[in-house]
């Protein structure tokens, strides 16, 4: 009951007309980032965190949620109407969704897609609600050489069992790693990776770092390949559902989320495994199996609820634990820190009405998701016919003024470019991007935690195993690199959903 | 030798389509049209679609001119109409305009004018009604 009366205190802190205009601002612009491919709700925050400074910091955690939300919300209705999956976790949904556009039934799949979202989101973040509090009074016992068995799992878990290629995924680590390794060694002083260069001793700021990569990168990309045939857009109509789609909808909308929630918490991050699960899920199920491939409602309806439902379960372990598992939530630890805030295990009992205003307006946001964005999605898909020079230049403008204003340095502006060259070549090159942004911030917390556990034992190696939730951790570590290169030798490749975009959450 | 028309699917583009079916009948030749984009944006409801074709191919088998669609991409729609006009050996080019004021014309430029004065054929110029 204590959660309850928290959230509710959340509530009225939420209500206020001042926070409901930054959720509502919020939901919108996450909406519109979410809508055009290529730009997500990561570009998004990293690029306003540098505007909101002079912001209170839930308010601008409000604004933050609400542009997470929407932009999970964009995706699908740009994967359903023109078959280019905004981010990689809607590709389920562009099978089934663009299939039924095609036949006339846009409408239908986006109302199932909005409505799904909204139920998984609501669940999702109402299991983050009662979950987290419990989690995170237990993570505070979490020793040293534990912390860092769990981050070392889920740098792991995004790097080698996501994604199609180890390789890349490593190089893209090793990327993310060297960066967060710049700047003054925390306990002897020693500068490392400065090349003497002195506005390095501070590190390298975060926010330059996102901007850089996600939104100089991303411009310069789209820069290389500029003209491309245009697409053919399905008209639609106000959203709606008949009697049968709702019947057909709402078992795919509770398994969803049901399949979507686990992934989400776990430290594994990512959409694209529950999504997939719940697609095949859903097949399996569907008395109707013969539909799909052809435009079933249930092969959206279920995918999208479990995308949602992940979505919210990221928020346990980046506000139980300060571990972000996607990139969204890195560039969002990375704004907590600016703002002076220590995320970790201790974050629920330091800053309550943060976390419980920033829960309730999740819910919010989720319902104003909903009540604002299913008459408007034919005016969402006008945004698609955006000339790309002129997005990208307002993208452009705003992430030098960004990088100009964490500092007010030229420096950091010149670091940018750097960082933008960076993400252009990852690009380039099929890097994922999202073991590189988790490097760059888990990274240094790994350090912190791995100097801890060894200071504590004397520099001795053994200091990091003499937990025992670390040596089950590290069993956890090796089951994951182990299992499935094994089960792929026995029964043959897997067929695996691919993503044409480079976009991450 | 042809009829070359620069086609975009608006009143715009079928008083240009209408005019230049005539023009080809009249002269016993075929048309060319020409659709193009900048491919600028992820979509460009003037780039005809699949459907937009269909309708486009029955306007213009009912017609029985002889005919042939070239959809093409590039910075400037008035360079790929041009392209298409000298390869083909044009007899005249037809597009439709529309009126804008001097401001429009300053920050949207005008792909008409572009054509009329770079052309080295004629240029019939259409107002749709």
């Amino acid at each position: 009951m204590d959660t309850l009366t928290l959230l509710l205190d959340g509530f009225a802190s939420a209500l206020t007309p001042q926070n409901l205009a930054f959720c509502a601002v919020g939901v919108l612009l996450g909406t519109f980032v979410g809508v055009l491919p290529g730009i997500g709700p990561a570009m998004a925050v990293a690029l306003l965190l540098p505007l909101t400074f002079g912001l209170e910091p839930t308010q601008s955690f409000i604004l933050f949620a609400g542009i997470y939300y929407g932009g999970m919300y964009g995706g699908s209705t740009t994967s359903i109407l023109l078959n280019t999956p905004g981010e990689s976790a809607s590709v389920m949904t562009a099978i089934e969704g663009n299939k039924m556009a095609k036949k006339g039934r846009a409408a239908q799949a986006l109302a199932t897609a909005a409505i799904g979202s909204f139920i998984a989101g609501t669940i999702g973040t109402l299991l983050v609600a009662f979950f987290t509090p419990g989690l995170a009074r237990v993570a505070v016992n979490i020793g040293a050489p534990s912390f860092f068995a769990i981050m070392l799992f889920s740098l792991v878990l995004v790097t080698a069992v996501l994604g199609s290629s180890k390789l890349r995924g490593f190089i893209g680590l090793a990327i993310g790693l060297t960066i967060g390794l710049v700047g003054l060694d925390l306990s002897t002083g020693q500068a490392r990776l400065t090349g003497g260069v002195l506005q390095l001793a501070d590190g390298i700021d975060i926010v330059v770092v996102a901007v850089g990569i996600f939104a100089i990168g991303e411009a310069m990309w789209i820069a290389a390949h500029l003209r491309r045939a245009p697409l053919d857009v399905i008209p639609v109509g106000r959203p709606f559902m008949s009697r049968e789609d709702w019947s057909r909808s709402w078992r795919p909308w509770l398994r969803g989320t049901a399949l979507g929630f686990p992934f989400g918490a776990l430290p594994a991050g990512g959409a694209e495994t529950p999504t997939f699960m719940s697609y095949v899920l859903e097949r399996k199920l569907s008395r109707r199996s013969d539909e799909f491939g052809h435009g079933a409602i249930e092969g959206v309806a279920g995918p999208e609820a479990a995308n949602n439902a992940s979505a919210a379960g990221m928020f346990v372990p980046l506000l139980a634990l300060g571990l972000p598992v996607t990139a969204t939530a890195a560039v969002l630890l990375a704004a907590m820190r600016t703002y002076g805030i220590v995320p970790g295990p201790t974050l629920m009992a330091d800053q309550p009405d943060l976390v419980w205003t920033l829960l309730a307006s999740l819910l919010i946001g989720n319902t104003l998701l909903l009540a604002i964005n299913l008459p408007l999605a034919p005016l969402w898909a006008k945004l698609l016919r955006i000339p790309r020079p002129q997005l990208y230049a307002g993208i452009l403008f705003f992430a030098s003024l960004g990088a100009y204003a964490v500092n007010q340095s030229a420096f950091d502006v010149a670091l940018l470019l750097v960082f933008g060259a960076v993400g252009f070549a990852v690009r380039r090159f099929g890097i994922p991007l999202l073991p590189l942004i988790l490097g760059v911030i888990i990274g240094p917390l790994m350090e912190t935690k791995m100097r801890e556990a060894l200071d504590l034992s004397n520099g001795a190696i053994s200091g990091l195993f003499n937990e025992p939730l670390a040596i089950f951790v590290y069993l956890l570590i090796l089951l994951a690199l182990v299992v499935p290169t094994v089960l792929s030798r026995v029964r043959g490749p897997v067929p695996h959903p691919v993503s044409n975009e480079s976009e991450v959450s | 030798m042809a009829v070359v028309i620069g086609f975009i699917p608006d009143e715009y583009g079928e008083a240009a389509l209408a005019y230049g079916l005539g023009e080809a009948q009249r002269r016993h030749t075929g048309v060319v049209i020409v659709n193009s984009t900048k491919g600028d944006a992820l979509v460009d409801r003037r780039y005809l679609g699949e459907d937009d074709k269909v309708t486009l191919e029955e306007q213009l088998a009912a017609s029985g001119v002889e005919h042939e669609l070239r959809q093409t991409t590039g910075k400037d729609i008035a360079d790929e109409i041009l392209a298409v006009a000298k390869e083909v050996i044009a007899d005249v080019i037809v597009i439709g305009i529309r009126h804008r004021t001097p401001v429009g014309k300053v920050i949207m430029g005008s792909v008409a004018q572009r054509v009329i004065i770079d052309a080295t054929c004629p240029v019939i110029a259409v107002k749709p009604g």
